[in-house]
């Protein structure tokens, strides 16, 4: 085995939530897909940083981190809005700009 | 001469990956396709959530086995700890059960996520394998003994990077939290657009109004069931939907009319049996025992009626 298993783990990761993202319809979980390709990204930095020697790579895993939960606090507030005006927390519902 | 450099090399690329580690891959990288898998499949949301907690659990499992101990417990507090605790948060709030809607608005929108999901994988698998076949195999790791072996191992090793090259990027990142922060609290606020109804306001209101100036029946009063979703039965033996609480009509949680009804003749018929037993007086010890549900509220209930 090498660190090459790391990354088919990775890319097998970010697929899933790629199409998680596409196919599902409640907000909710589509943002779930959305942390599991953030993850899978992280996921590879950190196989990155081993692979080259640096923990350059650690610390932009990190950093992505961070953001993940900056954007999971704005993104569940925006869905809580929504939900709150529309009783909904379906993307399909979402759609007033449509018309 | 090539191979036996391919030779030189290979005993050094394993060496890097130990058994124990091999092992560790092979048990946690199918659970967390498989728990993933289930992101993708499970119809609940909090059953998603938990699935996806796991993952995070099994990918911080992996960091710490890639010699990045710091980044393991970030990812459990951050991600496992505050990350899905929000998520599980917000389901709660906004009602466990809404559930997804199964209606595809973009014709065929699911195959053809489907297939761009494939091709994603292709893409990203085909790059790695590409880059392995091309030389001999993987290139050997580098390591991280001599990044991780200074003064304070790992975290410290971590921290004089951010603390050196990113430390814009850092500073930056306190901006955008505490920016995120106050979005919430903005996105989230309701500003109160009339005024708050008082106990008493309410009060009044239901005395003005007349329909309902006693307190609503409670459930359960039926008397084989106790439970609070069964509702009431009214004298002329029709059920109360007040009784019932709006939450668990709304989930669809209530004894549906059809149960109800049945219940009904079977009472009747418990009734009018245990009051021709009791005119002639050979009321057997045993029935009360099998009869044990019906409980003494139910005979007062008999004797009222007749």
């Amino acid at each position: 085995m090498t660190l090459a298993n790391y990354l088919v783990l990775s890319g097998i990761l970010f697929s899933i939530g790629a199409v998680t993202v596409l196919v599902r319809r409640n907000a909710i979980v589509v943002f779930m897909g959305i942390e599991l390709m953030l993850n899978a990204t992280n996921l590879a930095f950190v196989t990155f940083a081993r692979q080259s020697g640096d923990l350059s790579g650690q610390v932009i895993a990190f950093f992505v981190m961070v953001v993940a939960a900056a954007e999971v606090v704005v993104g569940l507030a925006i869905i809580v809005a929504i939900f709150r005006t529309r009783r909904s927390v379906s993307v399909d519902d979402a759609n007033l700009l449509k018309y | 001469m090539n191979v036996a450099a391919v030779l030189a090399q290979a005993p050094v690329a394993s060496a890097n990956v130990g058994a124990g580690e091999t092992v560790l891959f092979w048990v946690l990288a199918p659970v967390l396709v498989i728990a993933s898998l289930g992101l993708l499949f499970v119809r609940k949301a909090v059953h998603a959530a938990l699935l996806l907690a796991m993952v995070m659990i099994g990918l911080a499992v992996i960091y710490a086995a890639q010699e990045a101990p710091f980044l393991f417990a970030a990812q459990i507090v951050v991600y496992t700890g505050a990350v899905m605790m929000l998520f599980l948060f917000v389901l709660m709030l906004v009602g466990v059960d809404a559930a997804d809607s199964l209606t595809e608005t973009i014709r065929n929108q699911r195959k053809i996520s489907f297939v761009a999901g494939v091709g994603i994988l292709v893409l990203l698998v085909g790059l790695v394998l590409q880059l392995s076949r091309n030389g001999q195999g993987f290139p050997a790791a580098a390591g991280l003994e001599a990044a991780n072996g200074g003064p304070g191992g790992n975290p410290a090793g971590v921290a004089r990077i951010i603390f050196g090259d990113f430390v814009l990027a850092f500073e930056l990142t306190g901006a955008l939290l505490i920016t995120a922060a106050l979005g919430a609290i903005m996105m989230t606020h309701r500003e109160r657009l009339v005024p708050r109804t008082t106990q008493r306001m309410l009060a009044e209101r239901r005395v003005r109004e007349g329909t309902h100036v006693p307190p609503l029946p409670p459930p359960g009063v039926f008397a084989r069931h106790n439970a609070v979703d069964t509702p009431a039965l009214l004298p002329d033996g029709t059920a109360s939907e007040l009784s019932v609480s709006r939450v668990l009509r709304a989930r669809g949680q209530d004894v549906p009319a059809s149960e109800r009804g049945g219940d009904v003749a079977v009472i009747e018929a418990d009734l009018t049996g245990r009051t021709s037993r009791r005119v002639t007086g050979t009321q057997a010890p045993e029935d009360v025992a099998v009869d044990g549900t019906l409980a003494p509220v139910e005979q007062t209930a008999g004797e009222d009626e007749r």
